[in-house]
């Protein structure tokens, strides 16, 4: 697996995160389309490099997941936020914060000149 | 803590759930279900919605293959399912594995084995303070290179030298120790006081000996061995300052010495005494009984202690010319005293156990090779199918791996079992000569030796098939006819395998024989005597119990008291039942060259050079006894004691050295200043007897009487027409029954002395043990090219066939086949007997009275070889030329 497939993955588990953080528990399809929508449609996700990401969450203790029904009273699997998920959550979204700020303060005055 | 977690519960995926699969595919069929609902509300027709979600989705096996690969560890998932495959793929072939397990098991568990005694004789150190740093030191007599040292010469030593930091002299002895049931011979030491502290150790209870504590007018006192004190007085710590009596004498016990305590030279020692009862010996600077071991200084050589010590003697031979005349100084390591003798064989038997699991590998690594070959149409079939070269290759290694540790683990359980097997056969006596042995087992060492040996191996194991195994080639593999090619690659380098085997089983089988014909040799020296039908024990009778009555010459009666009971003891053992004759000696045949006499010729020129010859006190039988031959003149008898003429018997050796062409019967000798109490007669010359031990020269001997030499110490010689075995106990008793204050010790016949004499014994461990790894050899070599040649023929079926359709008869056949494995054979052969010339010249030391290219065993090794290797490819052959033609041709 090269670098950047890792960025995504870290930046699709925080994606992921928050979705459930926000929208509650959540079966698959949903948080794909719900990271979609959230994105404004610009992210066009392929839904299979979801569950690898959702599978590592679950190993890692982040998220927990449970059968249950779909408002459309379909059976699916659905993935909560765990304790350890809201801390690593916090942790990530301070991280990603921080990186921006950098990145942005690099780019700015490159604009200016 | 979270990527551990992940990695743990990845571990535990590696336990293939059909339940996991399962799980995922419905959460999968769930997910496009609630894909192509929505779909649908967007107003697709169910095709679009279904292809629409599937192609979003980004394919369903891809996602479940990336779902998989994240749920375990892929790489170790393969490894177990290629370790698994391995299994399965040998469990098919039972018998392959079992040879190959089995080859490996003998290999590794014999070098494994062997590899223990090394590590515990040579490897760890002596348990001391820095033992490096020790030295043995002793004298250098005209006859000893490395002599004892006398009590005199060594105090000047220890004042005089400025090269060791402390010197302390050790001497042998025994015992008397009374007990409540009478008293018991036991073996004990007599050191300088300093002794434990050169050494560097310490005793766990009590004190050390005080610096002064080996003068003469010092109280006697003693320390324990752990396991005399653990044995005799229950480990009981108020032994410490109690009295016990040695000999007569009430001794106190200080101390005991640590469990791991060991001191080779005098090994069996329970007992650890001072010097201070000086004996006779000690007071005289011309008797030599002691050794020494001496700390180097910093910064000093062993070579600069050599020097020093020289020197010093050199002094002292000036100043008494008499006593100390051509003795210089002999220092060495005291690690090569202690393990020198047994380091030469131990490293031939680690050579020979090597040589075998290098042909143990070879054989594996072959039948690898020839499976590899036969699998060459699997491998291109799942190449084929798909798998990655590095996969297929990763398979085979596995393979390899999956042998080479079964074949490990089987090593080390018939390692461990041939290094009890092998300290069994251990004697006791032997045991405390090499007490080193006591650490021998399956250690830190001994393990990272079978981990080496195991990575060595594996690397052989995984090299092989992959060179065999070119993957470019493997497709044309599927076409049938191609074999031709790659069948000539690997009988070539199969045959080059099998010709280092057999080169390395000549080896071994040479010098196999050689030791064996060594050993041979060596019980079947001219011993002299007629050793069987011979009981024999040591007597030991405590000086001060036959005390001196007030007003009588002291030595007069002490003599006469110690001749009237060896004649009390000669009588009642003679009275048991099928006792022939009894005789009495100072010191046993075939027990060494030593206690020796310098005497000097009446009316030969002289110079003051030292004549040693062993002299030997006997009683009147004693020659009669042991059946020696009388050559001229006359034994002695019973009756010449102290009171008549001093008489001597001289064997061969003494009167072709010293009465070079004159007759020695009437001849006087005497001690180097020709006192008139030293001034004996010869009145007889026997045939040589061997006094020296098996693979010693022969020395000039004297046969004084017992009876006006005696000693407190000797030997009894009982000449049985019944089983000598049995009448051991009966000679013990009848001794005791003379006087039970009377020790008797090391009751043996006289076959098991020489039988148990250490270089018999060492020669004999050499030559099985070599002879047990040439005769794997033979067999693993012999198996190897037998599986070379069938192999051969079952890729020559075709060709084979062919002939004989076009008229080769059957003896031609024969001939093709014999001729292939009779080249092989005879470069093997040709090879191993050049390489065993080369080993034997290493083998030398441990050769007697046999050359090392001794044409006979040379011979008989490649008859038997080639005998061997005939039965061996004739099977083959006689597959060969059974073919039949018309099925040959038709098979594939």
């Amino acid at each position: 697996m090269g670098d950047k497939t890792d960025v995504w993955q870290g930046t699709l588990a925080l994606m992921v995160l928050k979705t459930l953080e926000s929208m509650g528990p959540l079966h698959g399809y949903g948080i794909a389309r719900r990271i979609e929508q959230t994105s404004g449609d610009l992210l066009s996700l392929n839904y299979g490099t979801l569950y690898p990401a959702l599978l590592r969450l679950e190993q890692e203790g982040a998220i927990a997941s449970e059968w249950g029904l779909s408002e459309n009273n379909r059976r699916a699997k659905f993935y909560s936020l765990t304790r350890t998920g809201r801390r690593l959550l916090h942790k990530e979204t301070r991280s990603w914060e921080q990186t921006t700020a950098i990145l942005a303060r690099f780019l700015a005055p490159s604009e200016e000149a | 803590m979270n990527h551990l977690r992940a990695w743990l519960r990845r571990l535990a995926g590696l336990v293939p759930t059909q339940q996991q699969e399962q799980e995922f595919s419905s959460e999968l069929e769930s997910h496009l279900q609630l894909h192509i609902d929505d779909n649908l509300r967007f107003g697709m027709t169910p095709e679009e919605a279904r292809r629409n979600a599937i192609l979003k989705l980004g394919g369903v096996e891809h996602t479940k293959q990336a779902h998989r690969g994240r749920r375990t560890l892929p790489l170790l998932e393969t490894t177990l399912q290629d370790v698994c495959y391995a299994l399965r793929q040998l469990r098919r072939s039972p018998g392959f594995t079992a040879t190959a397990i089995l080859m490996l098991a003998l290999g590794i568990g014999a070098s494994i084995a062997i590899f223990a005694f090394v590590d515990a004789a040579l490897i760890k150190p002596l348990p001391y303070t820095d033992p490096t740093r020790l030295a043995d030191v002793a004298e250098r007599g005209a006859a000893f290179s490395r002599s004892n040292l006398s009590y005199l010469d060594f105090v000047d030593w220890q004042r005089l030298n400025k090269t060791f930091s402390s010197l302390d002299a050790y001497g042998g002895g025994g015992y008397l120790l009374s007990t409540p049931s009478g008293v018991e011979p036991v073996p004990a030491a007599r050191v300088s006081d300093g002794f434990f502290r050169t050494l560097g150790v310490r005793p766990i209870l009590g004190r050390d000996f005080y610096s002064g504590e080996d003068q003469p007018n010092a109280p006697a006192t003693v320390i324990l061995t752990y396991g005399t004190w653990q044995r005799r007085f229950g480990g009981r710590k108020d032994i410490l300052n109690q009295t016990i009596t040695l000999s007569g004498t009430p001794t106190t016990v200080i101390g005991v010495l640590p469990e791991d305590f060991q001191f080779a030279p005098r090994g069996s020692a329970e007992f650890w005494s001072t010097l201070h009862d000086h004996n006779n010996c000690e007071k005289r600077r011309s008797c030599h009984n002691l050794f020494a071991i001496g700390r180097l200084k910093d910064g000093v050589s062993f070579e600069t202690a050599q020097a020093d010590m020289a020197a010093i003697a050199k002094q002292l031979e000036i100043q008494y010319p008499g006593s100390n005349r051509d003795q210089g100084a002999n220092i060495g390591r005291l690690s090569e005293l202690i393990v020198g003798t047994i380091r030469p064989i131990l490293l031939v038997l680690l050579a020979g156990a090597c040589l075998l699991l290098i042909i143990a590998c070879v054989n594996v690594a072959s039948l690898l090779l020839v499976r590899s070959e036969s699998r060459r149409r699997e491998f291109a079939v799942r190449e084929a199918l798909g798998a990655s070269p590095a996969r297929l290759i990763r398979q085979f290694i596995t393979e390899g791996l999956v042998l080479i540790s079964a074949g490990t683990l089987a090593g080390l359980a018939a390692g461990t079992l041939a290094m009890r097997l092998l300290l069994s056969l251990i004697s006791r006596d032997m045991l405390s000569s090499m007490p080193y042995l006591s650490r021998l087992s399956l250690n830190t060492h001994v393990l990272l030796f079978t981990a080496v040996i195991a990575l060595l191996a594996a690397a052989i194991f995984s090299l092989t098939p992959v060179l065999r195994l070119p993957t470019t080639a493997m497709r044309e593999a599927l076409n049938e006819g191609d074999r031709s090619s790659a069948g000539t690659l690997w009988r070539r380098l199969g045959a080059n395998l099998v010709v280092l085997e057999l080169t390395i089983a000549v080896v071994l089988l040479v010098s196999a024989g050689l030791l064996g014909k060594s050993f041979y040799r060596l019980l079947h020296v001219e011993l002299g005597f007629d050793p069987s039908h011979l009981s024999t024990t040591y007597v030991s009778l405590a000086a001060n119990t036959y005390s001196t009555p007030a007003g009588l010459d002291v030595a007069t009666n002490k003599d006469e008291n110690i001749v009237r009971i060896a004649r009390n003891i000669i009588d009642r053992v003679s009275a048991l039942p099928g006792v022939a004759s009894v005789g009495i000696t100072s010191m046993l045949p075939v027990s060494g060259n030593g206690n020796t006499d310098w005497i000097r010729i009446v009316g030969h020129p002289f110079h003051g050079e030292h004549n040693e010859v062993n002299q030997r006190d006997v009683s009147a039988d004693y020659l009669k006894t042991i059946h020696a031959r009388l050559i001229r003149g006359r034994l002695f008898t019973d009756q010449e004691d102290s009171t008549r003429p001093k008489v001597a018997v001289i064997n061969k050796a003494f009167a072709e050295k010293y009465f070079p062409g004159e007759d020695p019967i009437g001849e006087k000798y005497g001690n180097g200043d020709l006192k008139p109490e030293s001034i004996r007669e010869i009145v007889g010359i026997v045939d040589n007897i061997r006094e020296s031990s098996l693979d010693e020269d022969i020395w000039p001997a004297e046969y004084t009487p017992f009876n006006q030499e005696t000693d407190s110490y000797f030997a009894v010689v009982v000449r049985t027409s019944a089983d000598e075995k049995s009448l051991l106990p009966a000679l013990s008793a009848a001794i005791h029954q003379v006087d039970p204050r009377i020790g008797t010790l090391d009751e043996q016949t006289m076959l098991q002395r020489i039988d148990n004499s250490q270089t018999a014994y060492l020669h004999r461990s050499a030559a099985w043990l070599v002879g047990g790894f040439a005769a794997l050899a033979l067999l693993l070599g012999v198996i190897g090219l037998y599986g070379v040649i069938a192999y051969s023929v079952s890729q020559r079926t075709r060709e084979i066939g062919v002939r004989m359709a076009l008229g080769a008869q059957r003896a031609t056949v024969y001939q093709l086949i014999l001729r292939e494995a009779g080249l092989l054979t005879a470069i093997g052969i040709a090879a191993g007997i050049v390489c065993a010339l080369v080993a034997a010249t290493l083998l030398r030391g441990l050769l007697f009275q046999i050359r090392t290219w001794d044409l006979s065993t040379l011979a008989l090794v490649a008859i038997v070889l080639g005998i061997a290797a005939l039965i061996a490819s004739y099977i083959p052959a006689h597959r060969a030329a059974s073919i039949n033609p018309v099925e040959a041709l038709r098979a594939e």
